[in-house]
């Protein structure tokens, strides 16, 4: 029953994704890779896709995967599946606000959960990089990157992190024009 | 109007209005609920985004339950919550069928591949943001590059890193390292 195991995938996607959007990627690639609904690389466009859509990035890319996982009613119940277990905890939480801000232990798992976090995030971008930037058929030499690719990428570095007038805008800019460089170059 | 159908409409146009989600939503979070509705004051706003933020989930969804359910108990939290994922319900399965009748010919496929490495670049920009909020010492830094390691190298789930960082978490601090 895909719906079920939809469902299924994604509350759990809900209750351990800690620290927003981005967070739920490594749950997604490790979806990919043991239900084969979807692949890394169809995975890299969807998260394309839901940074320059309105909405949050986690719930659009639930609703994105349900949808290409199962259509109409598969985006619906993927959404409502990631979204279940943080209602019912906030609930809970609220009921006990004082107690959870002040709690402890709840500060250090959190100090260490944080740090996890992060690290799954960037193993994730290093996948989506071995996709993108580099020929993984070809071991050696300068053959094995992908120039054009990297020569973008340098180009974006640049201009999200260190040149003032570019920096502040919004990603979709860039993905923008990353779409137009791609089509004009082959990529 | 009733109570619960403007939380809904509310939180949809929130959703409606945030691009990209988490820390992008509190200005228009600060305008919509505190200012316009009175809802709950900046202080609170503050508190819930804390709390959203360190519970599991997304943070835009927490914020979204957390002031329903202020205003109108468990209902008001779903109704709420309901309202923030419905544009992105409609926006996406829409944007999704366009793309896949699309997706055969070789210019989007060119687009995306631009776009691909766009998306390589967004993700290490977020990782440094994340990285200057989550690591403030070495233990912290020792728990990032186990957790990188073991990820790349083994295939276990994502599930067992966060059940044993949280724990790592609590131990050390419990042992007395780490920075409080």
């Amino acid at each position: 029953m895909i719906y079920l195991q939809l469902f299924y995938e994604f509350f759990k996607t809900g209750l351990f994704a800690v620290g927003g959007g981005l967070a739920t990627l490594p749950f997604l690639n490790d979806m990919a890779d043991r239900t084969g609904w979807f692949t890394r690389a169809q995975l890299a466009d969807m998260l394309a896709v839901s940074e320059s859509t309105p909405g949050p990035i986690g719930v659009n890319m639930a609703t994105y995967v349900g949808f290409t996982t199962a259509g109409i009613p598969g985006a619906v119940i993927a959404t409502l599946g990631l979204i279940t277990p943080s209602v019912i905890i906030i609930l809970i939480v609220a009921a006990f606000l004082r107690a959870f801000r002040d709690s402890k232990y709840v500060g250090s798992a959190f100090y260490g959960l944080r740090p996890a976090s992060t690290a799954m995030v960037a193993a994730a971008g290093i996948g989506v990089a071995l996709l993108t930037l580099v020929h993984t058929e070809k071991t050696f030499g300068l053959g094995f990157f992908n120039w054009p690719g990297v020569a973008l990428a340098a180009v974006i570095l640049v201009l999200t992190r260190w040149v003032k007038p570019t920096k502040s805008q919004h990603p979709i800019v860039f993905i923008a024009a990353s779409a137009v460089v791609g089509v004009i170059f082959r990529f | 109007m009733s109570e619960l159908l403007q939380l809904f409409l509310t939180f949809a146009k929130v959703g409606v209005m945030t691009f990209g989600g988490g820390m992008a939503m509190l200005p228009i979070l600060q305008r919509e609920v505190v200012e316009n509705k009175g809802w709950a004051t900046d202080e609170e706003l503050t508190d819930y985004f804390a709390i959203g933020q360190c519970t599991p989930g997304i943070i835009a969804v927490n914020t979204a339950t957390f002031i329903g359910q202020k205003r109108r108990g468990i209902l008001g939290g779903i109704v709420s919550t309901l309202g923030m994922v419905f544009p992105s319900l409609v926006i996406i399965t829409a944007l999704a069928g366009l793309i896949t009748n699309f997706s055969h010919l070789s210019w989007v496929q060119h687009a995306f591949a631009g776009i691909r490495v766009c998306v390589c670049v967004l993700i290490f920009n977020a990782v440094v943001k994340l990285w200057k909020s989550a690591v403030h010492d070495v233990w912290g830094g020792v728990i990032f590059a186990a957790v990188l390691a073991l990820t790349l190298f083994t295939s276990l789930s994502p599930i067992v890193y966060v059940l044993l960082a949280a724990l790592a978490g609590i131990l050390i601090q419990t042992l007395g390292g780490g920075r409080k």
